[in-house]
Formats: structure tokens, sequence, C-alpha cells
């Protein structure tokens, strides 16, 4: 369990250093796969099946594929990956969320939440609970997700609409 | 920590390492099987003979092609992106074989059932989408690029009538864990409850596998070879193991999923020998469909895959998980769904007709476009 902790988070961050680091902007999407993919692991080995299974499915298959789209249709695309407009915005946000997690993770009262002092010892499927909560307490929550992707997919017809020159047939 | 396999107890990690090589070595066997039964039966299609002088019935033709393919020398494009250009095989290569982990072949035959058995499988299957886009991108060729950008187009829009035919399936099992759906099968498999969802399942995992009529993206006529264009050698034949790798680890999971498994007619207390046996037999109908519409349907153009996907397919598997969902809220009979299933599937295959009537006119943009040149 160390063994394979240790050999997904090498993973992630190291993949993780190397989209920043390369170049190129497909090499560094093709680096943010790789990172997606041992953050997957690392959800397995905390024991958080379903979210490791969709991050697979969301971030590595699909997310990274639009990704790749948006970075071909863009005229921007052969520019170099260093060169972005927003690094002092983007170096605020990093800061501000790397400071986040270490004072989350400082905070945190670590002997209480180990495995032994949870007493959790059989590993069960978070699938199902999962399911009743999303249908249940945060059914709201839920549907409003639901329509804001019902808004996009709109907006995308919208977008690309055809539209029609005057004097021409339909 | 120990696992046991074959009645060994051996180290965790040797286990899976095991359990790797068994996949890797199975596969390759049933993927040269698979080519050779594809060059037969296209062949018999054709009114040709097939391979016949190497070995006994020219069994032996796909051995020879694999050593003549080993034997080619690796080619690389001077301008191709050395590292994409190499990797890309594995990307493609690698999530098609984590797919096999999680099949019930037999009776606990397996390599190992996972509690999200479905979810796993739909799940390492989209990614090696990434592999084709960049083979395409790594080639440094047009006709390679061009492949690429279609095949994540198509397998991003079959993806989702893909998923939704098989939430019906979940729905019905109330479970994702693959074992569970077979055994849920042993009196009704899911295609007679389903059968609107196992034509849509069917056609999307032809376009998943670029198989035709949805070989755009490697269509010869069309982008001469595709994303795979540049490659030679070794690193070609990876790509065409993955696909019949995918072909096999499909029908095998149809026959699980829809067909019901080694478990439909006669329950699971019959031996190993007699559940292969209806393993072998269901996952060999679907292989045998498969190659009879490559050789029945010509190919698509690339906006009425699209438009099949998006127009035809998606809202008709929304509507049937919805009935899923409306007969298992009130508890209708199972009947209900069937006789809904057999009209959805009317309805595909009369919209379906119509498309094809209609297919001779180019959408908008393109009319106006050949009316310019012309």
């Amino acid at each position: 369990m160390i063994l394979a902790f240790f050999a997904l988070s090498g993973l992630t961050v190291a993949s993780a250093l190397l989209v920043f680091v390369a170049r190129n902007l497909l090499h560094a999407l093709a680096f943010l796969v790789l990172s997606f993919l041992g953050m997957a692991g690392l959800f397995l080995t905390l024991s958080a099946d379903f979210i490791g299974v969709a991050q697979v499915l969301i971030y590595a298959g699909s997310i990274s594929v639009l990704m790749v789209f948006a970075v071909m249709l863009t005229p921007l695309a052969s520019r170099n990956n260093g060169s972005t407009l927003y690094v002092i915005p983007a170096m605020l946000a990093a800061g501000g969320l790397a400071s986040l997690i270490g004072f989350v993770a400082i905070d945190t009262e670590w002997d209480e939440r180990k495995g032994e002092a949870l007493g959790v010892s059989d590993f069960t499927t978070t699938v199902a609970g999962i399911g009743d909560l999303l249908l249940g307490r945060y059914l709201l929550a839920f549907e409003v997700a639901s329509v804001l992707l019902l808004f996009a997919l709109l907006g995308a017809i919208v977008l690309v609409q055809e539209r029609r020159r005057a004097g021409e047939e339909a | 920590m120990n696992n046991s396999l074959f009645g060994f107890e051996i180290n965790v990690w040797l286990d899976a390492l095991a359990r790797l090589g068994l996949i890797v070595g199975v596969m390759t066997v049933v993927a040269m099987g698979l080519i050779y039964g594809e060059r037969k039966i296209l062949a018999r299609f054709q009114q040709r003979v097939g391979p016949q002088k190497t070995g006994p019935f020219g069994l032996l033709q796909s051995v020879a092609d694999a050593v003549k393919l080993v034997g080619k020398e690796d080619l690389r494009p001077n301008a191709a992106d050395p590292w994409t250009f190499e990797l890309a095989p594995y990307f493609v290569f690698i999530p098609i074989f984590l797919g096999f982990v999680s099949l019930p072949f037999l009776l606990d035959v397996n390599i190992r059932l996972l509690e999200l058995g479905l979810l796993y499988f739909i799940a390492v299957s989209s990614v090696n989408i990434v592999g084709w886009v960049m083979a395409g991108w790594g080639s440094d060729n047009r006709y390679a690029m061009i492949g690429g950008m279609r095949a994540a187009a198509q397998a991003i829009s079959y993806e989702l009538p893909l998923v939704l035919s098989l939430v019906t399936v979940a729905m019905l099992a109330g479970s994702l864990n693959l074992k569970d759906i077979v055994e849920g099968q042993a009196n009704v498999p899911y295609v007679a409850l389903l059968p609107l969802a196992f034509v849509v399942f069917f056609i999307s995992t032809l376009a998943e596998m670029n198989r035709p009529p949805f070989d755009i993206p490697i269509g010869e006529s069309e982008v001469v070879g595709g994303p795979f264009v540049e490659y030679s050698g070794i690193r070609w034949s990876m790509f065409m193991l993955g696909e019949y790798a995918s072909l096999w680890i499909l029908s095998v999971l149809t026959a699980a999923v829809f067909l019901g498994g080694y478990s439909w007619p006669f329950g699971e207390d019959f031996g190993k020998g007699y559940q292969l046996v209806l393993m072998a037999a269901k996952s060999g109908i679907f292989i045998f469909l498969v190659f009879w519409v490559r050789a029945s349907i010509p190919r698509l153009r690339i906006d009425q895959l699209m438009s099949y996907s998006w127009k035809i397919l998606l809202p008709l598997s929304l509507v049937q998980v919805l009935v899923v969902g409306f007969v298992q809220v009130y508890e209708l009979p199972d009947a209900f769904l069937t006789v809904a299933g057999v009209g959805g599937l009317l309805a595909l295959v009369s919209i379906t007709g119509r498309a094809v009537a209609s297919s001779r006119r180019l959408p908008g943009a393109a009319r106006t476009m050949r009316s310019e040149a012309v």
C-alpha cells in the first residue's frame, strides 16, 4: 500500500510538474492526462472507488480530449506553453490554493482520522451511499447542476447555428 | 499480503504481475485467431476462399503475418514528434487491455471482479482516445491528423449512447458488478427486456471500435490509413492487436451484459465446459455480426455519422432510460419493457430507413460550397 502510494503520488506530482515545464502545449496535455491517471490511482488507494473511476472516465477520457480540441481550434495553438497572459493571476490562485490545503492539513487532527481510530477494517463500495445522497439530501444541487449543463448545451447550439444569408433558400 | 492464484498463495505484486501476463498472452492468441476468422468469413461473404496456403486451412497465416510485422523495420518520420509518436501505441493498447480485468468469463473465472466492474470498463475504455489523438498529432502528417481528430470526435459522440444503454442494464440489475448482472439474467436475458438498448449498444460498439461502417478515422479512400499511416512494424501491429483485442473484449461484455453470460438458459449449476461453450457461442454471435456488417454496409460520411449518434441514437437511448425508470418505480410487469423496447426498435429502424433514403442531401454549408465551386 505504501509502495503504491509513493509510486502514484510520484507519478502525479512529476507529471503535474512537467505540465508547465513542457514547452509544447500538446505535450503538456499528455502529461496532464498522466497526472489525472495518477490521481485516480491515489483515490483508489484511499478507498474512494467511485471517485477514482469517475476521475478516469471524465478527466482522463473526456476532458483531455475536449482540451485537445480547444487547443487545436484556437488561433494561438502553436504558441509556446510558457507564454501565457495570466502569469500573475495564476500565481495568486495557485498560492491561495496551496495555502488553503496547507492550512487544512496542519489544522486537521490526524490521529482521530486514522483507519484504526475510525474502526474501519472492511471496505465497502461507496456508490450506493453517493447515489442515495445525490438523489435524496442533495437533490436540489444535483438538479441545479443538470440545468446548468442544459444551458451550456443550448448556448453551444446558439453559438454554432448556421445563419441564413439574406435571399438564400433554406 | 498474499493472494491466491490457481490455488497457490503468492505475493500481491507477483499476483498482479502474473494476472497481467495472463491477459497479454491470452489476448495475443485470441487476436490472431480473430484475424484469421475475419479473413475467412469475409472471404466467404465475397465469394473468395481466403487464406489457405500457410498451414492446414491457412491456420498459420496470422502467425506468419505476426512474424513478418515484427521483422519489419520500425520507421519514424524525421519530422514526427519523437516521444508522442513512440508512446501513442501504448496509450491505445494498455487501456484496452485494462478493460479485460473486470470481465466475467465463466463462473469464478476472471482476472479480478470489481464491485464497479461496468463503470470501470467504461472508464478505462475511454482513455484510448488520447492515444489516437497522440498518434494523429505526433506523426506530423495531415492525413494522420485528420484521422486522429475524426477518431476522437467519433469516440466521444458514440460513448454517450453506449453508456446510456449500459445504464439501463445497471438499472435493471441494480448493480454495477458484472457477476451480479450475469446472475440477474438466470431466467430472462436482458436482450429480451431491452431490445432497443441492445441494438443501440451494438451500433455504438461498432463506432467505438472504428469498425465498418463507422471506420471513417481509418478510411483508406479518404485519409489513407488515418492515425497510423506513418506507423510500421511492431508499433503498427500494436494498433492492430488493440483493435482485435477490443473486439473480443466487447463481445465478451455483450455476452455477459445482454445475452445472459454463462447463466442463461440453464443456470449456473452445470460445469465449466458447458459455460465455456455458452460464452464462446454468445460472443461468437456478436463477432460474426460485426464481420457481417463489415461485409454488407458501405462506409458513412462524417456528417451522417455525427448526426446519427446525436439525433437518433442518443434521444432513443434517453427514452429507454426513462422507460426503465418508470417500470421500476411503478413496478410494472417486465413484459411492458419488452413491448416498449420493440416499439423503440421499430422507431429506430424506420428513422434509419428514412435517413438512408434521404442521404443524398448534403448539409447546408457543404451544399453552398459545392454550388459555388460549380
